[in-house]
């Protein structure tokens, strides 16, 4: 076999070899130098992060124990062998539980349809006027930069504790969120038919309506869906801050140090997760087919 | 606009059946959603305590507060909080390394192309589903636990969370690589250690690279929150703020963020487009 490989001349081959190795050495001093860099960066970011190895080491033995804990009953057994006492608070945990995935519909319902209002006026191709589309995108930008749980502390404030906070908090940050998404279908769509509605004389909502909604709103539906299921994981921490849902419950659970609670606690939450997780990825698959669930 | 004369509804009627006697199923089908998830978001308002009086004077109340938030002062703190700032960044940037470091293997044992067998792949998966399951809030107030309050646990926080969702993602990349090239090296007697490295690594790298830069991105935001819980960063010193009803700081502290968010944006989506080149960012 290896007759068919030819061997040019020495001093040919030399050179090429010559020219291969210069090139190799020039890309390993390049991805050196990145390294490098990389390294200096991280070492900078872990003297501004505080991290100590020892700590970490000496108290690295407490994350496995933690979860030991976590999974050990007040009487010391495990919590599977008991779980009338293990999920012993179930009915309030479930009941805050739906209060969770409720203030996340709510919220995200509001989003979506303050959203769905200004994403036309954000979209390139159906803007009415520059300067509202600047104003608008801008507006969103703010919506969706600050964090949902920065705006819920402050809403707490405004609106008093409970869920009410925690809901505007999800609906705001939805509006840049979706807002940002939905525009970005709608700059995606066919003109053609816009074009066709303007020229029989119709206005801009009519065009909206007639043109523009038909051939988006099985991408909104599909976002709205998505964003739901990450709004019920937001709403699930909303209580961190008083702002409703089981957060409330978790964070008092972990800083009481009540370990079973923990953990049954945070099993519930992922096994809603879960459940919500799969049930709007059937419905998306079931609404729009296998493509527009990418 | 006048009517066209010679529309004549009956025959058209006749003709085109489907047009105009849908089945009642497909007819009634979206009016039912929206009443249905209409009745749904009227029942969650009542449930959650929302009234209109409630409504406007927690609105007057963001009105003062709004008021009161206008100029943004840092007062004398400024230098604490660009402290904070750089220890947000650090989380960031630390978290999300040390999330793909560890994620790199693991996500090898959950690629199809990888790990053949679906007794091995599942667990891994499910793994990886139950950690990005729980909130990085979550994690943050765990590993507080573990380490103390500060900076590190929100390193650490950042970094399981992002490990699940790293898992996922580089597990994705992998099955979508071309498996020609590893074919190449097996045919050629490489081991399945050299098929990952020669064969899988360079096609995934680049994809893998950009992620990382994406999440160090993202992870700029999460990591102004973490500090609510304890966990070091901007956000603890926001969440004084807050309490303390410092208004002025607490929009100086907000702008700050906006500002660092958007720098690091723009110096992220910069190198991703050198990494991975303009069009498959898009």
């Amino acid at each position: 076999m290896s007759a068919a490989v030819s061997i040019l001349p020495a001093p040919q081959l030399a050179a090429l070899n010559d020219a291969y190795r210069k090139a190799v050495a020039r890309r390993r001093l390049r991805t050196l130098f990145v390294v490098v860099a990389c390294f200096a960066a991280l070492f900078v970011a872990a003297l501004g992060a505080e991290v100590n190895l020892r700590t970490f080491i000496e108290k690295i033995g407490n994350f496995g124990s933690y979860f030991d804990r976590i999974f050990t009953l007040e009487a010391g057994t495990r919590v599977w062998t008991d779980v009338n006492e293990w999920f012993w608070g179930w009915k309030k945990w479930l009941s805050l539980l739906g209060e969770t995935v409720l203030i996340s519909y709510v919220g995200t319902l509001i989003g979506a349809v303050l959203a769905f209002g200004l994403n036309f006026l954000a979209a390139e191709n159906t803007a009415p006027s520059v300067p509202l589309r600047f104003a608008v995108r801008r507006f969103m930008e703010f919506c969706r930069t600050v964090p949902d749980i920065v705006f819920a502390l402050i809403f707490v404030i405004a609106f008093g504790l409970g869920p009410m906070a925690g809901v505007l908090a999800i609906a705001i940050h939805c509006v840049g969120a979706l807002g940002k998404l939905y525009g970005e279908i709608v700059e995606n769509i066919d003109m053609k038919p816009v074009e066709g509605i303007r020229s029989t004389g119709a206005g801009w909502i009519d065009c909206m309506r007639f043109a523009v909604l038909p051939q988006v709103a099985a991408g909104f539906a599909s976002y709205t869906l998505l964003r739901f299921e990450i709004n019920v994981r937001g709403a699930s921490v909303m209580g961190f801050v008083g702002a409703g849902g089981i957060g409330q419950e978790l964070v008092v659970a972990v800083r009481k140090f009540y370990y079973s609670d923990v953990s049954a606690i945070l099993l519930m939450i992922i096994v809603t997760v879960f459940i919500i997780d799969i049930g709007t990825g059937w419905l998306r698959g079931r609404l729009f087919g296998k493509e527009a669930r990418s | 606009m006048n009517r066209q004369p010679d529309i004549n509804t009956p025959a058209l009627r006749g003709r085109y059946p489907d047009v105009f006697n849908r089945p009642m199923a497909s007819r009634a089908g979206v009016p039912a959603i929206l009443v249905a998830a209409l009745a749904l978001f009227i029942f969650g308002l009542n449930e959650l305590d929302f009234s209109p009086a409630r409504m406007w004077t927690g609105l007057r109340e963001l009105g003062w507060i709004t008021m009161m938030m206008i100029p943004p002062d840092p007062g004398s703190s400024l230098p604490a909080y660009l402290h904070a700032m750089g220890e947000t960044l650090s989380i960031a940037l630390l978290g999300t390394t040390l999330a793909a470091v560890f994620a790199l293997p693991v996500s090898l044992l959950a690629a199809r192309n990888v790990i053949p067998s679906a007794w091995l792949r599942f667990p891994v998966r499910r793994f990886l589903d139950s950690i990005r399951g729980v909130d990085t809030l979550i994690w943050a107030l765990v590993w507080i636990n573990v380490v103390g309050l500060g900076p590190f646990a929100g390193v650490l926080a950042i970094a399981i969370s992002d490990f699940g969702a790293f898992g996922k993602l580089f597990s994705e990349a992998i099955e979508a690589a071309d498996k020609k090239q590893v074919e190449g090296i097996r045919a050629s007697g490489g081991s399945a250690l050299h098929e990952i490295r020669f064969g899988l690594m360079p096609q995934v790298l680049p994809v893998i690279a950009g992620q990382v830069l994406y999440f160090i991105e993202s992870n700029t935001r999460s990591a102004t929150i973490i500090g609510i819980v304890g966990a070091g960063g901007i956000g603890l010193q926001l969440a004084e703020q807050i309490r303390v009803l410092e208004w002025q700081k607490v929009s100086f502290l907000i702008l700050m963020i906006l500002v660092a968010v958007a720098a690091i944006d723009w110096i992220s989506s910069r190198l991703r487009f050198a990494i991975i080149g303009r069009r498959a960012v898009a």
